[in-house]
């Protein structure tokens, strides 16, 4: 079984009890569980076989972009990563192309399709379309919100670590996944909004209507205003052996690992160092899944230190100026293949190193579902967008996104209100990118007690110096975006800076007592298992780097530290400030193993995943002057179930490759629907 | 400034063919498409039937030309434009519409199409699935076709390039200037370009381009509709054609390409005029609708994209193909109606011969039904 049993976040729930076969087997699935992670929690990761070459299918995004997932239940296609199980389900793997069943039950007639009115349509319910919700409920508005998964919180629900911004605007130092559960029980209190949820808003007409499905029918919206949150979907990356089963996205692991508590991978790799790669590896280590390591093609990784940090400390190998270069296995990932790159990002021949792996998560970055923005735009609607689908940032800058689109919306429907000055300031320190990083300087002290603070990047984030009762925390320079300081020498030692830092870049030195030895208390958030009073441990600097042996004094446990653990080691005095963490890795795992003899071939890698193009035969096209992508279509890239979603990036950086001018390039003509949507539903067949 | 044998003014339909089989007899051809590459006009917006199944024989015979050629073409030229022989059926539900399907099948006897009416239980085993529920039987006419126009266009383009035709796209025609028994200049937003023949073939835009030689091309465009599913394993061959009236929509047909998906579109009633080619919310309902009634099993497939294309509609429904009078050399091949995809090689074949020879391939009693100057007033075709 690949279910997680323990998790030092999340609470583990339920039995797998409900009874479904796959492929003639009888297997059980949790209640409310989707069809994919309900097979991987058996470890079937292959869910069907391409028609055109006959390739494993599984997993890619797990967010019901794509269509890498379909399955068969009870004869009919369905996305595997969206469909919960039912009671007695006969799932089948799709194997080439799926047979329609047979139908001898004649319609009983016809209804029409529901059209409702609604002042605000809110398209997705994550932390930018409930903020605006609120916001827009609060001031008296009707608003219906529809989103395609099973509960609201978008991506929050994935966030098993405490999120960055500010106390006073976005809930930092609360974990993402208590923001979600905190921001549904706020929209529970507006009769005013109402929630559709399993609900896919799939296309919008010239009619100014929004198409949505979900389980039951097919309806058509009707609203005065639109406000686009539907977040983002992950990039793509292209090199050979991308489109085995066990490549995918960042966000699709977490949905497995933090969602679902799946285990679908031991060793897992992961290429692209921004906050979602960070995360990924920090949350797989929480899962008790080893990381071999992380590559990032630029000089520095872009997310958050204090993320890079954190997993450096516990023993992940992060390498910049890496990429991957190839990955291979039978029918699954089995090894991965790195090569280091220079300044204009070429692989450097001789610096390939493989890894033994069985899972690699592609983390290159997002970019915003804004499809029907685009559309309703076209068409003359009055539409905003909010969150990730207007800019890519943290969910903590998206929350604050939507309560600013919430206000302008209401006042565009006359409400005596608008937008202060101040939020917009506010919202664009929220999305900043990291700022510069100093240079960390501490100097070691003879005696006392004192937090040590490792935080010398700047990013926007607070909880540090709300929260000390004596409020020796105080921010150097902008309030939000400065660097936190110990400003007074007034320390009780009560630990709660350590506990609450979301970077956990905050430790405890305690050198007041006499002798050689003093302590230092460090926060920690995985399975408490992994140490216990009186082991020896390899105690690291922030960046990971070993610094000395040390024992474990105490291990601490309050409510207030929400289920962070805080762990005091014994140290040599002088090296209490230095300390930050423990590793907790077998350095093995991280070690090369003997390239394989297979070899990458570039023109043989998959860019079209849904009708399986391969970038050679694009390259070919592009070479003979083809600039308007509608004519690469013979090829079939851009006609699968996707749509061209995953594939339109990478055909532009293959251009980008052949030296053409993207300004040159006409994309894919767009055109309803974004997801596919059975024929009964869009009839309005009576049942 | 450059000189050409034929000019020809789009790249669809009509234009790609037309060039091709020009650059086969050797002439020096231009194609100048506003848009940036071929077939990207009404062309890809085909659903890719290919029918001789018309009442107009000069429709019957021309497109009876077009299945020659694209029935031949993998053969003769290497390209897979995925054509499939898998025949036409016209299903009847009520007493008058077997009574009209029967009483065309006479001329279309006449004009040598292969076609016959099936009773119910025979056209069952061609349409497995088809609603039983009141089915009189219908035509099955097995040499009917259909194809992947984007392919075809595709094909079309490579192999005229390949024979020396060049094309300039993204390049629209502003002036065209009939120079006196000394060509045709071509005057564009991007050059000059002279001719001794030229060819209007530019689909919805025909009336515009009409006015830049002082014609006033009866050609307006109103736009339909289509769709695709998702492939599912073949389990019909011929293009289906509903001809009841529902509320909203006239005649319905769908067939099930060679990778399986379904493809389908109907005419809207009333008709929608102008060139607008977003959805509206209107078609997919009325769409899965008919294709239920009429497919059952099609309630568990799914949809996945739809788009519009525009029928360039003259009034009586038939193309104009013809050689403007007192002009030195400007032919017309505009108006298709919706029917450019199925018309395009079999008028291609009759333009080259107009332009090397002087006369069609077709009879010329016959041919004259495409003409610019014939009484637009006839009664309309029978079977649209």
């Amino acid at each position: 079984m690949y279910r997680i049993k323990r998790h030092p976040i999340l609470e583990v729930k339920g039995e797998a009890q409900i009874p479904f076969s796959f492929n003639g087997k009888l297997l059980y699935a949790k209640a409310g569980e989707v069809i994919s992670s309900a097979l991987f929690a058996y470890g079937i990761n292959i869910f069907g076989h391409h028609p055109k070459d006959g390739s494993p299918q599984g997993i890619f995004c797990a967010n019901g972009q794509c269509a890498q997932c379909l399955v068969i239940t009870d004869g009919i296609p369905v996305k595997g990563c969206m469909v919960q199980i039912k009671e007695g389900m006969k799932i089948t793997a799709c194997d080439g192309i799926p047979e329609l069943p047979a139908s001898n039950e004649f319609s009983l007639g016809f209804k029409p399709i529901p059209v409702i009115d609604t002042d605000v349509l809110i398209v997705g319910g994550g932390p930018a379309g409930i903020t605006a919700a609120l916001e827009l409920a609060s001031l008296g508005t009707d608003v219906l919100i529809v989103d395609d998964k099973h509960r609201l919180g978008g991506k929050l629900v994935l966030q098993t670590h405490s999120f960055f911004g500010t106390v006073a605007d976005c809930y930092a130092g609360t974990r993402g996944i208590d923001i979600a559960t905190k921001l549904a029980a706020e929209i529970e209190k507006y009769p005013n909004i109402r929630v559709m949820l399993n609900t896919t808003a799939v296309a919008c007409y010239r009619d100014k209507k929004i198409g949505v499905v979900n389980d039951n029918e097919y309806l058509l919206l009707n609203p005065q205003k639109l406000l686009i949150a539907a977040g983002a979907r992950e990039k793509a990356l292209s090199f050979p052996g991308c489109d085995l089963p066990g490549v995918y996205g960042a966000g699709a692991f977490q949905t497995l690992v933090n969602r679902d508590l799946i285990r679908p991978s031991d060793k897992l790799f992961i290429v692209g160092g921004g906050n979602v790669g960070l995360i990924a590896a920090y949350h797989a280590l929480q899962a008790g899944i080893n990381v071999v390591g992380l590559v990032e093609a630029m000089p520095q990784v872009g997310g958050y230190k204090v993320h890079q940090d954190k997993i450096k400390r516990l023993g992940v190998p992060v390498w910049t100026s890496h990429t991957v270069k190839c990955a291979g296995g039978k029918d699954k990932v089995e090894w991965v293949t790195v090569a280091e790159v220079d300044k204009n990002f070429k692989e450097i021949p001789g610096t390939e190193k493989t890894f033994s792996a069985d899972t690699l998560l592609v983390a290159v970055g997002l970019n915003p579902v804004n499809e029907l923005y685009d559309q309703a735009k076209k068409f003359g609607m009055d539409v905003y967008s909010a969150g990730d689908a207007l800019e890519i940032a943290e969910a903590s800058a998206a929350i604050f996104s939507g309560k600013i689109s919430g206000r302008q919306i209401a006042q565009s429907l006359g409400k005596n209100v608008s937008v202060p000055e101040e939020w917009f300031q506010r919202w664009e320190i929220l999305k900043s990118k990291p700022g510069k990083t100093s240079t960390l300087d501490i100097k070691p002290l003879e005696s006392g007690l004192f937090p040590v603070i490792r935080c010398i990047q700047e990013i926007p984030c607070d909880p540090c110096i709300h929260i000390c009762p004596k409020d020796m925390i105080a921010m150097i320079g902008d309030p939000i975006f400065g660097l936190p300081d110990v400003v007074k020498d007034e320390c009780t030692g009560c630990t709660l800076c350590v506990a609450v830092c979301p970077g956990l870049a905050i430790t405890l030195a305690d050198i007041r007592k006499e002798g050689p030895e003093g302590l230092v208390t460090i926060p920690f958030e995985l399975l408490e298992l992994n140490v216990k009073i009186g082991d020896e441990v390899d105690a690291v600097d922030m960046d990971g780097n070993f610094v000395t042996q040390a024992k474990v004094e105490k291990i601490t446990k309050r409510k207030v530290y929400d289920r962070t653990i805080l762990v005091t080691l014994k140290v040599p005095k002088e090296k209490a400030v230095q300390i930050t963490g423990f590793k907790i890795q077998n350095p093995q795992i991280s070690e090369p193993i003997d390239a394989p003899a297979t070899s990458c071939i570039d023109d043989e890698t998959i860019i079209c995943r849904c009708e399986r193009v391969k970038a050679g035969e694009i390259r070919k096209m592009i070479r003979q002057g083809v600039i308007d992508m509608n004519q690469l279509k013979i090829l079939r890239c851009g006609m699968g179930a996707c749509g061209g979603k995953t594939c339109q990036s990478l055909i532009m950086r293959i251009y980008q490759q052949e030296g053409v001018d993207l300004c040159d390039i006409i994309p894919f003509t767009l055109r309803p629907l974004v997801a596919e949507v059975k024929l009964d539903m869009l009839s309005g067949e009576v049942k | 400034m450059s000189n050409y044998d034929v000019i020809i003014i789009g790249a669809g339909s009509a234009g790609l063919p037309t060039s091709f089989f020009l650059a086969k007899e050797k002439l020096k051809v231009l194609v100048i498409d506003e848009l940036p590459s071929p077939g990207q006009g009404q062309n890809k917006a085909a659903i890719g039937g290919v029918r001789a199944t018309h009442s107009d024989p000069a429709k019957i015979q021309t497109c009876q030309l077009s299945l020659d050629v694209f029935s031949r073409w993998k053969e003769e030229y290497g390209d897979d434009i995925h054509f499939n022989r898998g025949g036409y059926s016209f299903p009847a539900y009520t007493e008058g519409h077997e009574k009209s399907l029967k009483d065309l099948l006479v001329i279309q006897k006449k004009y040598g199409l292969n076609i016959d009416w099936l009773d119910a239980e025979a056209l069952i085993r061609y349409l497995p699935g088809i609603n039983p529920q009141g089915l009189r039987g219908g035509t099955y006419s097995p040499e009917d076709g259909n194809l992947s126009p984007m392919l075809a266009a595709q094909a079309f383009y490579r192999q005229s390039k390949n024979l020396g035709t060049t094309f300039r796209f993204q390049e629209k025609v502003i002036g065209i200037k009939d120079e006196n028994n000394s060509g045709i200049q071509i005057k564009t937003n991007k050059g000059t370009y002279n001719a001794e023949e030229v060819l209007i073939a530019a689909g919805a835009n025909a009336q515009e381009v009409g006015k830049l030689i002082g014609v006033d091309l009866p050609v307006m465009p109103d736009s339909h509709e289509g769709g695709v599913t998702e492939p599912v394993k073949q389990f019909f061959n011929p293009m289906v054609v509903d001809i009841r009236e529902f509320s909203g929509s006239k005649n319905f047909y769908f067939y099930q390409e060679v990778e399986g998906h379904i493809v389908f579109c109907l005419t809207p009633e009333p008709i929608i005029p102008g060139v607008n080619r977003d959805s509206t919310s209107d078609f997919l309902p009325q769409a899965a609708r008919r294709l239920i009634l009429l497919f059952p099993r099609l309630k568990n497939i799914r949809v996945r994209r739809t788009w519009r294309g525009l029928y360039p509609m003259t009034p009586d429904g038939v193309p104009i193909v013809d050689k403007v009078k007192d002009s030195d050399g400007i032919y017309l091949a505009v108006g298709f109606c919706g029917q450019g995809l199925m018309l395009g090689p079999g008028i291609a074949l009759n333009l080259v011969s107009l332009i090397t020879k002087g006369k069609p391939v077709l009879p010329e009693e016959i041919f004259r039904s495409y003409s610019l100057y014939r009484d637009y007033s006839r009664p309309s075709e029978a079977l649209k």
